[in-house]
């Protein structure tokens, strides 16, 4: 009997509208989905979850589980991660995918161990290679590199997923996928750990995260003075601030506006990069802008290397001369 | 009260000088230093020592120059440091690593209250060995802590996810991941940092003294096979400017205003402007 080979997305729907993450995993389960004859599924827990439903099933999931109970009402990752195991262990997906988010990361982790399977942190890409297999691929080590990671024995295959690595499918309210509404296990409870309070904070960057331009600052500009330059910079152009890590680190900038891997996703159509080397950490935060403009002292520098237009000049000086200019053109 | 913090080496520097004919990483090249993450940790258990008595345990996995990082762990104060060191339980992925991890901690302190980690290491930063070891070891468990108070055996702790801000309770024994943000490490001094490296209690384990299962530990416990690690190429191939601050905006904006004004809603020409 040939078994069905399901490729199964986790519903983080907490910040929906900002985090878009499910969605685009969906999407690109699809393509996975028609390269290897699987099933896209997506897997909702929680307590008054039918929005969500709906949503996936317009973005593309064909089948959808549903765990709906009031037991399931905190987004706790100890107590998700045991109702997506006994979930896994009766259907077998060949395939798990999660968004990097806080929580999704948590949870992967909890639900792989005790499904005792690998796991791949931070996925940038995902692709079936010509002999069929699954590859991941993820920034690795400290450096500039990526490596691709198969799975040889272990299943199911999981990842983490950055947002902002793919793109989500249109909205499709005509789209029906089968649901399948499922109690949770027998005896489910969390792992002892109680949520007292909670509470939804200030300014995260999700201004950052949608943000159509943004101008993200480096090391390179030299102090957190010059750096609050860009602020003038942001106001002028509609736009943002972001940082880099030794950025973040100095205390230039507040942790929210660091991009990358470790920070803010962010997806402008135009990105104004100034002393930042381009460091894969920095960059896989960085959802393909239609125009980026980077300046640097030095022209070999990677994020130069990827910019549409490279000036080279000190970072500071230009920031400073493109406020004027902007000012001179009304642009107030 | 028993701590248990797991700490490990990193390399000093995040761009790691590494070899693109045979695609290894040259970790020789790079002088290690105390996961800043994990620094954390054990900054958090040292508070809980100095205010409520403790025994903090500090574990590493890692090659032998990590022992320097477990010397400066008990220089800081904590009370012994264990390395787990064999060529065995080298090339771990998270899941090898933390079922090593929870293999140490049955061997070295099975009786613990609490166990601190990192919440990412800032080598690898996958996040995952923390919330691993909490299912290995069957633990009520919180990632990404800022805070945390103790009350008999009701740990309440607060931490920022995905921008909500959780306040959550547990009883002990239980484990926790701190951020980098969250206890400041204290100096180390230098009188206990010569102390640690004289006389200070640094103990090396192999494989076999955990007990573990060879097949459960190091590339052979490990899910994931690398099979093509690579810098990713730089794809663009753009226009570049030169000259003065002021002639390279000019110049910009000459070039591609109307471009950027387009992208940006805005009439950048400042033409029809008084
Ligand atoms: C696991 C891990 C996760 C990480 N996550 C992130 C992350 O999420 N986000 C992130 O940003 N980093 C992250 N990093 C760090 C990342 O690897 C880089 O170190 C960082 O992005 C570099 O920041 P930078 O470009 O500002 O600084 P640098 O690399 O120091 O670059 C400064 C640049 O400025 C240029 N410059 C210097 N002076 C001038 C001047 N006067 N005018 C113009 N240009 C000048 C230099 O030529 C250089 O290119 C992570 C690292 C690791 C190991
Ligand atoms: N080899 C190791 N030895 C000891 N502790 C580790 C090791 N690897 C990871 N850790 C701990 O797990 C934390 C998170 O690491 P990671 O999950 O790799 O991001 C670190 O900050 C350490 O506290």
């Amino acid at each position: 009997m040939n078994q069905e080979r399901a490729i199964w997305v986790v519903g983080d729907y907490r910040n929906y509208f900002q985090n878009r993450v499910t969605l685009q995993l969906l999407a690109k389960a699809g393509e996975l989905a028609a390269k290897m004859d699987g099933t896209v599924c997506a897997v909702v827990m929680g307590h008054g979850v039918e929005e969500w439903v709906g949503e996936y099933q317009a973005h593309g999931a064909q089948r959808i589980y549903v765990m709906d109970h009031p037991l399931l009402s905190e987004y706790l990752p100890g107590l998700f991660a045991r109702a997506l195991e006994s979930l896994a262990r009766q259907r077998r997906p060949e395939i798990i995918l999660i968004g990097a988010t806080s929580f999704g990361k948590e949870l992967a982790a909890r639900a792989a161990s005790r499904l005792g399977t690998g796991l791949t942190a931070d996925c940038v890409d995902l692709y079936l290679d010509q002999e069929g297999r699954f590859v991941q691929v993820a920034p690795a080590y400290g450096g500039n590199l990526l490596a691709e990671i198969v799975f040889p024995r272990h299943r199911p295959q999981m990842a983490t997923v950055r947002p902002g690595a793919f793109a989500e499918m249109p909205h499709d309210a005509s789209a029906r996928a089968e649901i399948i509404r499922l109690d949770p296990p027998a005896g489910l409870s969390g792992d002892g750990v109680r949520l007292v309070s909670c509470r939804r904070l200030g300014y995260q960057g999700e201004d950052l995260e949608n943000a159509k331009v943004v101008i993200c600052g480096g090391r390179g500009l030299g102090s957190r003075k010059k750096f609050k330059n860009l602020h003038e910079l942001a106001r002028l152009l509609g736009g943002e601030v972001g940082a880099t890590r030794p950025v973040v680190h100095a205390d230039w900038a507040e942790e929210e506006r660091l991009v990358g891997q470790a920070g803010k996703h962010i997806k402008p159509r135009l990105l104004f990069s100034l002393g930042v080397s381009g460091a894969i950490q920095h960059t896989a935060g960085i959802a393909d802008p239609e125009f980026t403009i980077a300046v640097n002292k030095n022209p070999l520098a990677v994020m130069m290397q990827k910019a549409d237009v490279a000036i080279k000049a000190d970072a500071h000086q230009v920031a400073l001369a493109l406020i004027r200019e902007l000012k001179a053109r009304g642009s107030s | 009260m028993r701590i248990v913090v797991f700490v490990k080496q990193v390399p000093a520097v995040s761009e790691l000088p590494w070899d693109a004919k045979t695609g290894q990483l040259r970790r020789e090249a790079a002088e290690g230093m105390m996961d800043p993450a994990a620094k954390r940790a054990l900054e958090a258990a040292l508070r809980l020592k100095d205010a409520h008595g403790a025994q903090v345990i500090v574990i590493s996995m890692g090659p032998p120059s990590a022992e320097e990082t477990l010397r400066e762990a008990v220089a800081m104060g904590a009370d012994r440091g264990f390395l787990l060191c064999d060529p065995r339980l080298a090339g771990a992925d998270t899941l090898a690593t933390s079922y090593t991890l929870a293999r140490a901690v049955g061997a070295l302190s099975p009786d613990f209250d609490l166990i601190l980690l990192g919440c990412h290491s800032a080598d690898s930063e996958t996040g995952q060995v923390g919330p691993h070891l909490a299912e290995e070891l069957g633990l009520p468990a919180a990632a990404y802590v800022e805070k945390m108070a103790l009350k008999g055996r009701k740990l309440t702790v607060e931490r920022v996810s995905d921008g909500w801000l959780e306040t959550l309770e547990m009883d002990l024994p239980a484990l926790l991941t701190v951020t980098a943000r969250a206890f400041r490490p204290r100096p180390v001094p230098m009188t206990g940092l010569e102390q640690a490296f004289g006389q200070g209690e640094v103990f090396i384990l192999s494989a076999a003294d955990l007990r573990a299962d060879p097949e459960h530990v190091g590339w052979a416990g490990s899910a994931g096979r690398i099979i093509k690690i690579y810098a990713p190429a730089a794809q663009k191939k753009g226009e570049l400017i030169q000259g003065t601050p002021k002639a390279c905006v000019r110049e910009l904006m000459a070039r591609f205003g109307d471009r950027l004004g387009g992208l940006l809603a805005k009439d950048l020409s400042g033409e029809e402007q008084a």
